[in-house]
């Protein structure tokens, strides 16, 4: 404990007044609901996917990796795997791209700015399960606004038009439109949280080089590119971690909008591992594909981390 | 000429803007719309769906009150979230004094080690804690939410206080021990009250991020009247009879008050994600 601050370590009358006791005495808490209540679940996690644990039976055996073997053979799961790749990159590439411009364009002053912030932050401050209900509405196989407006637009509904005689697209019902439906709700709600990230930013760099730059005859991507993007790298960075941490991992955009069907088509790891191991009561087989979000979590951690320590030193 | 070409820069200007705000808002819109539609009107295919072609109704606002558990949901979720505020309180603002203060390495460690914490997903913890939840004999409780939503709360907001605490200088709270506070009291009467906004935050973020949780709400909880808003309304509302109209206000009226505080705290809520990546 000789790591505490001289200047805090006077020795005083009352124990309470001791770094050295009081320090680690009012951390305590954090670190015993951490360790329960994260730690240990994280460790029981690991232990289930080695086991043959079921919701009904109190006791459990050791059956090494036949759980993996298992889910692993399992076209489902395979499925799952590839589509939370898919999902969670192609949204956080489009996020990257569309939250540059809206960060370009929030930076500025004008008229109605706390309602065009409110507006475009409602993705990511409303709860998410209930945005995703607005979604199911957008999408619905016979009365979504969507199709209705592509009617209109003469583009659907009518022998010969651009997507179909059908007078629907059934977007959740076709493998493909359910697949970017998904993919759309994700980007949809990181959107708003890249966005601020961005402008937090974009507002730390300094104007005065950018105006310099603009003296000497940079344009306005050469500024973009040479200047504002090298800058603001770092944060672009936190922004898309933050994403996939939070698409990789999500459950209820895929639970409320398609339940990972058609078919399976949109089955992602946390819904499958959700299915399984609470729905099928199968706790082992559902804990070891829960697992496979860690690996990639771990990745994202580790740089994340890297990127804390570098601009410390900076 | 200026001028025009500035014409020009606001327009574009507008219009980008317009298009997002239209992209992020319109389901939020939409709830609003078939919030007040008559039934009638909703399902006839031929009318235009974006206004109201026969005039509004309060049918579904009544029939959300009084014939479903919505109002249930709302209390579940205000109790849930109190009490979680009140123990992130509790755990977090000792803890981010300490770390603010112990400037040792362990300390710093100890701080990015909570902190990365939070990145731990929920989708990888939820079946082992149902385990948890049943041997502790929580299941159908909404102490089980009470006692597994601080574990997403408590990290996020001892890193985010630990900021607001190290901003306060030293000075003043060594002055208050030589005029003969303790250590802790220095700490209550004195720090406290300066951090007054970023306890604040803390109060709106574990409020907030409690209402939007789902996995394990979902996962722990099954009877219909012990649900929260995040649950209830997609698998209640939706499962029971599918009606449009209620289903909409049930996801709206939820969404505004919690949207409105989230977005007049977001900037320090962004200030604790990136500590680090500014300088």
């Amino acid at each position: 404990m000789s790591d505490f601050d001289g200047e805090f370590g006077r020795p005083r009358s009352h124990i309470w007044d001791r770094e050295q006791v009081l320090a680690p005495l009012l951390i305590a808490p954090a670190i015993l609901y951490i360790v329960v209540l994260v730690g240990i679940p994280f460790c029981m996690a690991v232990y289930y996917s080695l086991s043959d644990a079921t919701t009904g039976s109190q006791t459990l055996h050791f059956v090494g990796l036949r759980n993996f073997q298992a889910v692993l053979k399992d076209a489902v799961f395979r499925k799952a795997l590839l589509n939370t790749f898919i999902f969670t990159l192609v949204s956080q590439a489009l996020v990257l791209v569309l939250a540059k411009i809206l960060a370009l364009a929030l930076i500025k002053d004008f008229r109605g700015k706390w309602l065009a912030r409110f507006l475009i932050l409602l993705p990511w401050t409303a709860p998410i399960a209930l945005g995703t209900i607005g979604w199911m509405w957008m999408l619905d196989s016979i009365f979504s606004p969507i199709d209705w407006l592509l009617r209109y637009m003469g583009l659907l509904g009518a022998p010969g038009a651009l997507l179909g005689a059908n007078s629907n697209l059934y977007w959740l019902g076709v493998p493909s439109l359910a697949m970017l439906s998904v993919i759309l709700v994700h980007t949809w709600r990181m959107l708003p949280l890249a966005t601020v990230i961005l402008l937090a930013g974009l507002t730390s760099i300094p104007q005065e080089i950018l105006d310099a730059a603009e003296v000497d005859g940079a344009g306005f991507w050469r500024r973009l590119f040479q200047i504002m993007i090298p800058m603001l790298l770092p944060i672009m960075t936190v922004a898309v971690l933050f994403g996939i941490v939070f698409t990789f991992t999500d459950i209820a955009v895929v639970y409320i909008l398609t339940q990972g069907g058609p078919v399976h088509s949109t089955q992602v790891l946390a819904s499958w591992a959700f299915f399984k191991g609470i729905e099928a009561g199968d706790l082992a087989q559902g804990a070891a594909v829960a697992l496979f979000l860690f690996p990639a979590m771990a990745g994202v951690a580790a740089l994340m981390l890297r990127l804390a320590r570098r601009s410390e030193v900076a | 000429m200026a001028s025009l070409r500035h014409i020009g820069r606001r327009s574009s200007l507008y219009g980008v803007l317009s298009f997002f705000a239209l992209f992020s808002a319109f389901p939020f819109f939409w709830m609003v719309i078939a919030s007040f539609k008559r039934d009638h009107d909703l399902y006839t295919l031929k009318n235009n769906p974006f206004i109201f072609n026969e005039p509004p109704t309060l049918d579904h606002l009544h029939h959300l009150f009084f014939d479903t558990l919505f109002v249930r949901y709302l209390i579940n979720t205000a109790v849930v979230g109190i009490a979680v505020v009140i123990i992130t309180l509790v755990v977090a603002v000792p803890a981010a004094y300490s770390l603010a203060r112990w400037t040792g390495r362990w300390g710093e460690n100890l701080g990015i080690g909570i902190f990365l914490t939070y990145l731990v997903p929920p989708t990888l913890l939820f079946i082992p804690l149902s385990r948890v939840i049943a041997v502790l004999g929580l299941q159908e409780s909404l102490w089980s939410l009470i006692l597994v939503y601080p574990t997403f709360t408590i990290p996020f907001c001892t890193w985010l206080l630990m900021g607001f605490f190290k901003s306060i200088p030293l000075d003043i709270e060594e002055q208050a021990m030589v005029d003969g506070y303790s250590r802790v009291g220095a700490m209550v009467r004195i720090v406290l009250p300066l951090s007054i906004s970023g306890l604040l935050t803390v109060v709106v973020f574990s409020f907030t991020l409690s209402m939007h949780e789902f996995i394990y709400a979902l996962a722990f909880i099954s009877s219909s009247a012990l649900k929260t808003v995040s649950i209830g309304v997609p698998t209640e509302l939706i499962g029971e009879f599918f009606e449009w109209g209620p289903l909409m206000a049930g996801a709206l009226i939820p969404s505004i008050p919690v949207a409105i505080l989230y977005t007049l705290f977001l900037d320090r809520f962004i200030a604790g994600f990136t500590v680090g990546a500014i300088k």
